[in-house]
């Protein structure tokens, strides 16, 4: 199969607006006609539901959490790009365009990155009028900051919970359409599988789980707005509940998996405490336009530091090494994520790491807090400040903020086309699960733009060219292939009850996070990859003999919940370990420790790796297939990033 | 280095909605004071499936006090001893070695039990739904700088705004009222600009769904805003009243 993105021709500036036109439309008296369906409420679902539905499509909705505000989107902090240039500062859409496609590392493909930046600023206007309580000036008017990768101050924000506030804004318009019941909302409900029928999504699988009812609902189209797979770590800074099973399933039935070896490793996490944690708190990466990021200048230093014998205050000035400052000293501490990250772990690699662990640098609010005093950083940061002290019973407005990198966001996902269509016909993947738009890496404040990007102002559009293509004839939920894929997901589920082994999920989970972080983490290698993928198939093998999953099928079992999602992420694991190895080269967040330059920093190889790595299923336990898209970049010069 | 201790917790196990329910007792031994409270069930958890008895439900998922999942009667309060945070926030550095923890599921007729301590709080949605937000469909909405906003407007119909639904107001309550819940969203839109054309239709909309769900009035002892892990003010529960008694007496007009 010959991968087809769908760009449409003309200059970049003109693509959108030519294939909007070009579009083929749903007469609104058939509008009604046509049900959608649309899985996950995050930003891209929620959007993309309400959105659907105000324009007359039945829509039939679903989220894992006991109320579609809960989604994940809910705890980003920091912030959404738009390209209103409100601060005149030099921002316009090709500079948030060309931010994007350089701090994706040249990996993302221009035409979607494009129309990203170009819908960014309907976007604010659209969440304003919803109600969302941005920050404002005293003039009235909304404020902005500055983010990572960036040098102008065009992130929108309400103190540190955006998320909350954006998804609200989403999850109220969703509300209105419940309401007016053209959305069907399907809280605590699974989806464990894609219908897909003569080659088209026709429909899903689903298990209630309160009652474990297993039921397939049809639809003309399926949308997938699930999020990332970040869990696949066991630790991340996800929330308990994230998983891949959705977009891995739709994988199993023939939709290519993209760049799965894409992950973002974020440099402001709060350190790991011991062996009982279960997740990890990210720090806002707003923190880092005031924090400083530091560790003592040597290690003989860091070691007194940490057994205790010196506290940060003996530090001198001169001890302390602002490492980001000092490499980078144009972008100084908001350098993109993934440069801060690996310095990060340098300097821990190098011994110079703190806290008990030794796996941590401080963030330090001593400069801001005396220039601007407490109360404007309170302003600020506040929760972000209550938080870290909750978690760490340390006061940050008095001693440095310790953190390290952890696993927060996955760039790769279902390949999708221009359309967002993925190789499924009818199936369609919005937001972090699918791959689109971030290339290796994503920039600060731009996952809430994408997210809201593809529901309210993409799906609404390309959908209705599918949907009038096929025509409004009901789906036919007596194909076989319903009954088919109900029988597997039963039969599934049957398996994992059935074992009665010895390890428990979490065991099993816990350990290929183990083998993902040393061998698929912040740095790779061929040995350390090849190694792992031999550790995922045993782990896989002996989850498969070994585990324990209580209760029955037929009841609320959160067992059984997560031991669907660790099955597909024992799966997923070792595609990204194939995607890591087929790539030899650095970028963004994938770290090939055989490609880098002289300095330490990622190399990338143009020649022999501009494309998307798009794998085709080949049945359990096979080698997948690798397809190329060829990444052709007509307006952007491919350069060796630099932040110095 | 963490310090570690031995506990005991009595929790409320209820098999599914039409079980009676009881408390069991269990052992949570050599757990560390920097682990979080719900990290310490996932330990009690751990323990009872590798001896094949059915782990202690409950619900939760970001784990850092903002998705509202997670919930929690604990020691007789709503996410616990302290204040301002969620359950999942709290740490086992609020407990001492030896103590006896008692965990319930919020109670709250409103609130069925689902299972041992996860309970539906679809009643919220369905007071959302009611009219919880301002009616603009997607798309043709004039520049965002065009609606100014007053900082301190601004800032306080954040302050409504930061509700995270998680229902401590109406397990704190003796009345089990849902008016705080409410309040701040009736009060974030009633405080900006977007959300005047609607005002008291969605006041009036969203008092009647609450007490359609069954939920108890208020007398004002003030315990929701006591618990409350946003530190929503009472405040708007007055602004609430003000809105839905202007709605009923004066604005006839403006319901439809």
């Amino acid at each position: 199969m010959i991968l087809d993105a769908k760009i449409p021709e003309g200059p970049l500036a003109e693509k959108w607006s030519k294939h909007k036109f070009n579009l083929k439309l749903v007469n609104p008296a058939n509008k009604r006609k046509y049900t959608v369906i649309v899985v996950g409420t995050g930003l891209a679902g929620s959007s993309a539901a309400a959105s659907l539905a105000e324009l007359g499509y039945n829509v039939k909705a679903f989220c894992f959490q006991d109320s579609p505000r809960r989604a994940h989107s809910i705890a980003a902090q920091g912030g959404i790009n738009a390209a209103k240039n409100y601060r005149n500062d030099g921002d316009s859409v090709y500079r948030l365009f060309y931010d994007t496609i350089k701090g994706g590392d040249y990996r993302a493909r221009e035409a979607n990155v494009y129309r990203l930046a170009e819908v960014s600023v309907d976007i604010i206007d659209q969440c304003v009028a919803q109600g969302v309580p941005f920050a404002r000036e005293y003039g009235g008017l909304l404020d902005n900051r500055s983010f990572g990768g960036a040098q102008v101050s065009r992130t929108f924000y309400a103190r540190g919970q955006t998320g909350q506030q954006l998804l609200l804004g989403a999850y109220s318009a969703l509300n209105r359409q419940i309401h007016e019941g053209k959305v069907k909302m399907y809280n605590r409900h699974e989806m464990l599988d894609v219908v897909v029928a003569d080659g088209k999504a026709q429909g899903i699988v689903t298990r209630d789980l309160i009652d474990g009812t297993i039921e397939t609902h049809a639809a003309h189209a399926v949308l997938l707005c699930t999020g990332g797979y970040g869990n696949v770590f066991y630790l991340s800074t996800n929330a308990m509940g994230c998983n891949v099973t959705a977009a891995w399933k739709a994988h199993k039935r023939g939709a290519y998996f993209a760049n799965p070896c894409f992950t973002q490793i974020h440099p402001t996490c709060i350190p790991v405490t011991g062996d009982h944690q279960s997740k990890l708190t990210l720090m806002s990466e707003s923190l880092r336009n005031d924090g400083r990021v530091w560790a003592p200048k040597t290690p003989e230093m860091a070691e007194r530091l940490r057994k205790g014998e010196i506290k940060v205050a003996d530090i001198k000035e001169e001890d302390r090494d602002y490492f980001l400052e000092r490499k980078y000293p144009s972008f100084g501490n908001l350098v993109p994520r993934d440069v801060a990250s690996r310095n990060a772990k340098e300097a821990v690699d190098e011994g110079k790491g703190v806290g008990s662990s030794g796996k941590a640098v401080f963030l330090d609010f001593a400069d801001a807090i005396k220039r601007l005093g407490e109360d404007t950083v309170r302003e600020k940061y506040g929760n972000l400040f209550d938080m870290y002290y909750q978690i760490t019973d340390e006061n940050p407005y008095k001693q440095p903020m310790r953190i390290y990198p952890a696993v927060h966001y996955t760039m790769g996902g279902l390949w999708v086309d221009y359309n967002l269509q993925t190789t499924v016909q009818g199936l369609y993947c919005l937001g972090e699960a699918n791959f689109s738009d971030h290339g290796a890496n994503r920039l600060g404040a731009s996952a809430l733009m994408q997210g809201l990007a593809d529901g309210y102002f993409v799906i609404p559009y390309t959908v209705g060219d599918y949907l009038a293509t096929i025509g409004p004839k009901p789906i036919d939920d007596k194909h076989p292939a319903f009954a088919e894929a109900k029988k597997s997901v039963e039969e599934k589920i049957a398996k994992l009850l059935s074992l009665k082994g010895t390890k428990t999920v979490d065991d099993y989970h816990r350990e290929l996070g183990i083998i993902m972080w040393e061998y698929c983490g912040m740095a790779r290698n061929e040995a350390g990859l090849t190694k792992a993928k031999g550790l995922i198939r045993e782990l896989r093998e002996d989850f498969w003999k070994n585990v324990i999953v209580l209760g029955k099928n037929e009841e609320f079992n959160q067992s059984l919940e997560k031991a669907i999602r660790v099955a597909d992420f024992l799966e997923l694991g070792e595609l990204m370990v194939d995607d890591a190895l087929q790539r030899r080269e650095s970028c963004g967040g994938h770290f090939r420790e055989e490609s880098q330059t002289e300095e330490g920093e990622a190399k990338r190889d143009d020649e022999n790796f501009a494309f998307a790595a798009a794998w085709e299923y080949k049945g359990y336990g096979e080698q997948e297939e690798l397809h190329k898209e060829e990444l052709v970049f007509e307006n952007v010069k491919l350069t060796q990033r630099s932040y110095k | 280095m963490s310090k570690h201790m031995n506990l005991t917790i009595k929790v409320w196990r209820q098999k599914n909605v039409q079980d009676k329910g009881g408390f069991k007792t269990y052992k949570a031994d050599n757990i560390a004071d920097d682990m979080s409270f719900l990290e310490m069930l996932d330990v009690v958890n751990e323990g009872l499936t590798k001896k094949g008895e059915d782990p202690i439900h409950f619900d939760h998922d970001c784990r850092e006090g903002i998705c509202g999942m997670c919930s929690l009667y604990i020691n007789g309060r709503p996410h616990g001893p302290k204040t301002a945070i969620t359950t999942c926030q709290l740490h086992m550095r609020s407990f001492n070695d030896g103590e006896t923890i008692t965990i319930e599921p919020w109670r709250s007729g409103a609130f069925p039990v689902i299972k041992d301590l996860a309970v539906d709080r679809t009643a919220f949605d369905r007071i959302q739904q009611a009219g919880g937000y301002v009616s603009v469909n997607t798309g043709g909405i004039p520049d965002a700088n065009e609606i100014p906003v007053p900082k301190p407007i601004a800032d306080e119909a954040f302050n409504s705004a930061t509700c995270i639904g998680c229902g401590a107001c109406v397990a704190a309550c003796k009345n089990g009222s849902a008016m705080l819940f409410v309040s701040a969203k009736i009060s974030q839109m009633a405080l900006l600009p977007q959300g005047q054309q609607e005002r008291y239709q969605r006041a009036q909309a969203m008092v009647n769904q609450m007490d359609t769900e069954g939920f108890g009035s208020c007398t004002n002892t003030g315990a929701c805003e006591v618990e409350c892990p946003k530190e929503i003010s009472l405040t708007n529960i007055a602004r609430m009243n003000r809105e839905y008694f202007t709605a009923k007496f004066f604005k006839e007009e403006e319901m439809h």
